[in-house]
């Protein structure tokens, strides 16, 4: 029954130090880019940004999409032009 | 073979490139026909490819904003984009987007989200495919009858013209669409798909086309592009959110903008040979597609989902592109003979 008793008394006082072995209370998992894989110095820029100024890399991010996707249209719009059918009317039919 | 692999910086996995080709091809051609993202296409087949969930809903978006950017453009010089009425209705879209994230969160708390967010989303599927081919077998019975309606010719369903005569000011002119009406009704009904759309954790494009079309009035061509441009405005918003969360491989964005930027041109240039019963038969498939594939997924049938909606995306796509080519090819035919005429 001592024995059983110091157990019990001994656990309650190790609590706060237990406590304190577990640690901070886990957040939001992080994910960081891996640059040891990267050998473009580009690639490596935009995963240096995404590791240390998330903003500026959404910012980035937002502007080369709408960018890249203005220069692919011009870009099909000139191809398209060559292949000589009219691309810029059309006729409503329903049905 | 080493070649045909990239590796992803950031969610640190080796992808096989022209797969993310393949999948902007496709999808820029079915999202530049329907007036649509496709999100429920390309987080999938992102998934298959290996890339993490997280990563694939992040990077597709921003991939969904520059596609959407290709297919405006292209629309936009065919006159099938209303600018105004797009603008208006972004008005109710965000103002929806922000009550429906509410309400998931407010069910969240109750801790039944999941389940009801996907059944709501299979009742809606349902309830959209049912008005299309309820709409079209209409039409066809009234063009058997011989009945013919306004400018747009044989139409089905015809909800817009009730909503239409709501006269509560100020009363919009939308030149493009071609139809004036109380500026309450963009307003609302993009509130309303604005709702469903952040509930539903979804881009919108599935429910705003539809919308569109049968409850403002717009016609099939018009719906489709100024569509795209909500996609498109949405899609930038969500691209930078989503990267400000970690969750977007920017690399995989621009390989699949690629393929994305052909399909686009494909997708929206076949709308000019398509009839706009043709278009919305053929999107009432691909939402049925859409809620049979969710339906297996409620069941844990995961596997077999994804080889439904990469099937589907495999024949709709395919199918569209003949319709391109099949046209073009008698567009070029007719200028031929019209120039051979002239000479002669």
């Amino acid at each position: 029954m001592k024995r059983l008793l110091a157990l019990g008394l001994s656990f309650i006082l190790l609590m706060p130090s237990l406590a304190f072995a577990g640690g901070e209370k886990a957040g939001a998992l992080v994910v960081v880019a891996d640059t040891r894989k990267v050998d473009s110095a580009i690639m490596k820029y935009f995963s240096d940004l995404y590791n240390t100024n998330i903003t500026l890399f959404a910012v980035w991010a937002v502007i080369l999409t709408a960018v890249y996707g203005v220069l692919l249209g011009l870009l099909m719009d000139f191809v398209m032009a060559r292949i000589g059918i009219d691309l810029k009317s059309r006729k409503l039919v329903e049905h | 073979m080493e070649w045909l692999y990239i590796y992803m910086p950031i969610s640190g996995v080796e992808i096989f490139w022209p797969g993310l080709v393949l999948i902007g091809l496709s999808v820029g051609i079915i999202g530049g026909f329907f007036g649509m993202g496709g999100a429920w296409m390309v987080t999938p087949g992102l998934n298959i490819l290996g890339f993490p969930m997280a990563f694939a809903i992040g990077t597709d978006i921003a991939h969904m904003a520059g596609k959407s950017i290709i297919s405006t453009m292209r629309h936009s010089k065919f006159g099938n984009v209303d600018y105004k009425l797009g603008v208006v209705m972004i008005i109710g879209t965000m103002a929806g987007v922000e009550v429906g994230a509410q309400l998931i969160m407010y069910l969240e708390r109750l801790g039944t989200v999941g389940p009801v967010v996907r059944w709501v989303y299979v009742v809606f599927l349902a309830l959209i495919a049912y008005m299309v081919f309820y709409d079209y077998y209409k039409a066809v019975q009234k063009k058997k009858a011989g009945i013919q309606e306004g400018e747009k010719g044989t139409e089905g369903v015809t909800w817009y013209k009730t909503f239409h005569k709501i006269k509560i000011p100020p009363m919009v002119h939308f030149r493009a669409a071609g139809f004036t009406c109380s500026m309450w009704l963009p307003i609302g009904v993009s509130f309303m798909t604005g709702v469903l759309a952040g509930f539903l954790g979804i881009g919108g494009g599935l429910i705003r086309m539809p919308a569109l079309v049968y409850l403002i009035g717009c016609p099939t061509h018009i719906a489709v592009g100024t569509d795209l441009f909500e996609v498109m405005v949405s899609g930038l918003y969500g691209a930078f959110t989503y990267t400000l969360k970690g969750r977007i491989e920017i690399v995989a964005v621009f390989i699949m903008l690629t393929g994305a930027a052909i399909g686009a041109q494909v997708g929206t240039v076949a709308t000019k040979y398509a009839k706009g019963y043709g278009i919305r038969i053929l999107f009432g498939c691909a939402v049925v597609t859409c809620m049979i594939s969710i339906i297996l997924k409620q069941y844990g049938f995961s596997l077999l989902a994804a080889i439904v909606i990469l099937g589907a995306i495999g024949v709709i796509s395919a199918y569209i592109t003949y319709i391109m080519i099949k046209g073009a090819k008698e567009e070029l035919k007719e200028k031929k003979l019209l120039a051979a005429q002239q000479i002669a």
